[in-house]
């Protein structure tokens, strides 16, 4: 198979892919849950309430499901959000609390940072512990260069699900909140796996093809590969799918950003971190 | 190999054990300590609070013992709520200290948050003028609720009032007092408001007693007893997060994520058993080995369960096999490249072990990393994620081979 005869159709898809979300995420950003911005989620049930009459008290009021409505504020403490049930309810009896969250403004700063904090955090590791377990590929090969190659798949990854998830949050308003980042996470966990398949390949083939250009050791590599890192990443997209299907409302866009980040990553190791890796070390070859 | 099999089939025993319900086996022996799995809030509702402490006033040295015994004064004026396996711990964000409180299947979330947040300042306070008609004509003295040995409820003529017995300290103060007003009024502030008409000292009290009779209800008697009794809180405290979260979602929740669970697992058994036959049925006995572990282990640590904890559980399902598959395709390459069987069994176990070693190791750096990241629900998440991880390697690795090899031997 001459799989890398196709790089560039490869990351012509993955530019294909990542293009709307970018331009969405320039555009439109990321619907921030209070998780980040800080402020009050209310939610409240009545039969009898109007929509226009909730938007007097709250910044924003979404109708999601029959009678259920939620309100999204400034910080409001709990005597302050009682204030506002008891007018509620002075005026339509039926109302009742299904949901109250609040987050003070500096926890979401927080949260923010410390996001950003975990993606690089996690990066620099996997370069490291990648670069420091293939010290050994030969000269004059470099093992940084298979770190830094699977950790722009894996960025490749997380910029797939953020720009996804902003073209969600501007059609179905899907807000991203903790469980995105915990899910964008351990995209990148296992966004390396399939790639570390390849890579390994690589290392072992390395010194029984001394004839062969890094390029048709990459390729052979890849071919030998191909179905096995196919199929862990299936058994794993089978039961995220089985989640989607089955698993109920509350989890629902958590198993969607999981699954988006993992049938990412399976092609991203394939069809980016193994042609990005060989096209680096080649050149640095050639000169 | 015997040591093997021996070493399995008693993990298999217990994590059977474990998982039976436990009016079943009780009857024969007793775990020493309790395995139900723990509910998150988010399957039982409840509320999770977070507490910011407020340290300005102290000097750096004393700031960690303040915010420590804050949090013991929180969890026994939780204690009298009785609700069951409260969460109370502290948390460090840079310079700040807070306390977070997690409380499940309570029922009057507003009612635990004024007791909790209640600071409980007792002060007995002297006049300045001869009769006093404002609160600002009282001045503090030395006497305070820190000189309190017990307070109890009381009823007299019918009304519930709070009596109050000081340390052998207080009782000096006290005596001291009371000699120096006699004939003036002595007021008793709670939180910085007086809560009755100011009695008249008739005579000096030195058997360290007192009564205050307000106008209490039993329940607002009961509730005083027990923030003096807990004492005042060391350091102000202010919430800066609260999250109530209902019930009703659980139950169902709950109902749903085990029926994704048992799905996610048939299918992935299939999978395997479509694509490795024998090998396959081998890989699938060791994921439902696998799966009891990792539930034993949920119960044993214990991990609290969320729904992102169950989703986690379920994904790594997924993600067990992965080391089988690994092995069993390199054992087909050896097989293809001419090897005998049992050399290509061996030679795939030990030839698969880098890759599978490095794809384990980087997720369980973003697993620790997550865990850094989280708090409660992230927390759970990235701990059965690692924990997953490792009894994977035992399953995949160990038992899948075991039963290889059994298999094998018998066959020749």
């Amino acid at each position: 198979m001459k799989l890398l005869k196709y790089k560039f159709i490869y990351f012509a898809i993955s530019l294909i892919i990542l293009i709307p979300g970018t331009i969405s995420l320039v555009k439109n950003g990321l619907k921030l849950s209070i998780d980040f911005t800080g402020g009050t989620l209310l939610e409240i049930t009545s039969a009898k309430i109007d929509k226009a009459e909730l938007e007097k008290y709250a910044t924003l009021v979404q109708k999601s499901s029959d009678n259920t409505y939620v309100l999204r504020t400034h910080e409001m403490d709990n005597s302050q959000k009682e204030k506002l049930l008891a007018e509620l309810k002075s005026k339509y009896d039926d109302v009742v609390e299904t949901r109250f969250e609040t987050v003070g403004p500096v926890v979401g700063k927080e949260l923010t940072q410390k996001a950003f904090m975990a993606m690089g955090v996690a990066s620099l590791m996997i370069i490291a512990y990648i670069a420091w377990s293939f010290r050994h590929v030969p000269k004059p090969y470099s093992s940084w260069k298979f770190g830094v190659s699977a950790v722009v798949a894996l960025l490749h990854d997380a910029l797939v699900v953020v720009g996804i998830f902003s073209i969600f949050g501007a059609v179905w308003h899907v807000e991203i909140d903790s469980l995105f980042v915990t899910a964008v996470l351990t995209v990148i966990g296992f966004s390396v796996h399939d790639t570390i398949v390849v890579f390994d390949r690589v290392r072992e083939n390395l010194p029984k093809m001394p004839k062969n250009t890094f390029e048709e050791v990459v390729d052979f590599s890849l071919s030998e590969t191909l179905v096995r890192s196919l199929n862990t990443s299936l058994t794993a997209i089978l039961t995220l799918v089985v989640l989607l299907l089955f698993g109920g409302e509350s989890i629902r866009w958590f198993v969607a950003a999981l699954l988006i980040g993992i049938v990412s990553g399976t092609y991203s190791s394939i069809f980016n971190a193994a042609p990005i890796l060989s096209i680096w070390e080649s050149r640095s070859l050639a000169r | 190999m015997k040591l093997k099999l021996l070493l399995i089939l008693s993990v298999l025993a217990f994590a059977v054990y474990a998982n039976l319900p436990p009016g079943l086996t009780n009857k024969y022996f007793r775990f020493p300590r309790d395995l139900s799995l723990r509910m998150g809030l988010d399957l039982q509702g409840g509320v999770h609070l977070v507490y910011q402490a407020d340290t300005s006033k102290l000097a750096d040295a004393d700031k960690a013992s303040a915010v420590e015994s804050t949090k013991a004064n929180i969890e026994r004026r939780i204690n009298s709520l009785g609700v069951s396996e409260p969460l109370i711990q502290i948390a460090k964000s840079g310079t700040d200290s807070r306390i977070i409180v997690e409380l499940a299947g309570i029922s009057d979330i507003n009612q635990a948050i004024s007791l909790i947040g209640q600071t409980a300042q007792l002060e007995f306070r002297e006049s300045k003028v001869a009769t006093p008609s404002a609160q600002t004509d009282f001045k503090t003295t030395n006497l305070s609720g820190a000189d309190l040995q017990r307070a109890t409820v009381q009823f007299q003529n019918g009304k519930s009032s709070v009596g109050l017995q000081f340390s052998t300290d207080g009782a000096k103060k006290f005596a001291e007092i009371t000699k120096r007003n006699v004939g003036r009024p002595l007021a008793i502030f709670l939180d910085d408001q007086m809560i009755m008409n100011p009695p008249l000292v008739s005579n000096a009290i030195t058997d360290g007693q007192a009564v205050i009779t307000g106008n209490f209800t039993v329940e607002e008697a009961k509730r005083l007893v027990i923030n003096l009794n807990a004492g005042a809180l060391p350091l102000p405290i202010k919430i800066i997060e609260q999250r109530n979260v209902g019930a009703t979602l659980g139950a169902e929740s709950i109902q749903k994520s085990l029926f994704a669970g048992a799905v996610g697992l048939v299918v992935v058994c299939l999978f395997m058993i479509a694509n490795y036959g024998l090998k396959g049925v081998l890989a699938d006995l060791a994921l439902g080995l696998y799966v009891l572990i990792t539930l034993t282990l949920v119960r044993l640590v214990p991990i609290t369960l969320t729904l992102a904890g169950i989703a986690g559980v379920i994904l790594s399902i997924g993600m067990a096999v992965d080391a089988n598959i690994l092995i069993f395709e390199r054992i087909k390459e050896e097989i293809a490249w001419g090897r005998p069987k049992k050399a290509a069994v061996e030679l795939g176990f030990h030839r698969a072990w880098n890759s599978i070693k490095d794809s384990n190791m980087s997720s369980l750096i973003t697993a620790g990393i997550l865990f850094w990241f989280g708090t409660g629900s992230v927390r759970g998440f990235a701990l059965t994620l690692a924990l997953g991880i490792a009894v994977s390697l035992f399953s995949a690795i160990t038992v899948t081979k075991t039963l290889l090899d059994l298999f094998y031997n018998r066959s020749k």
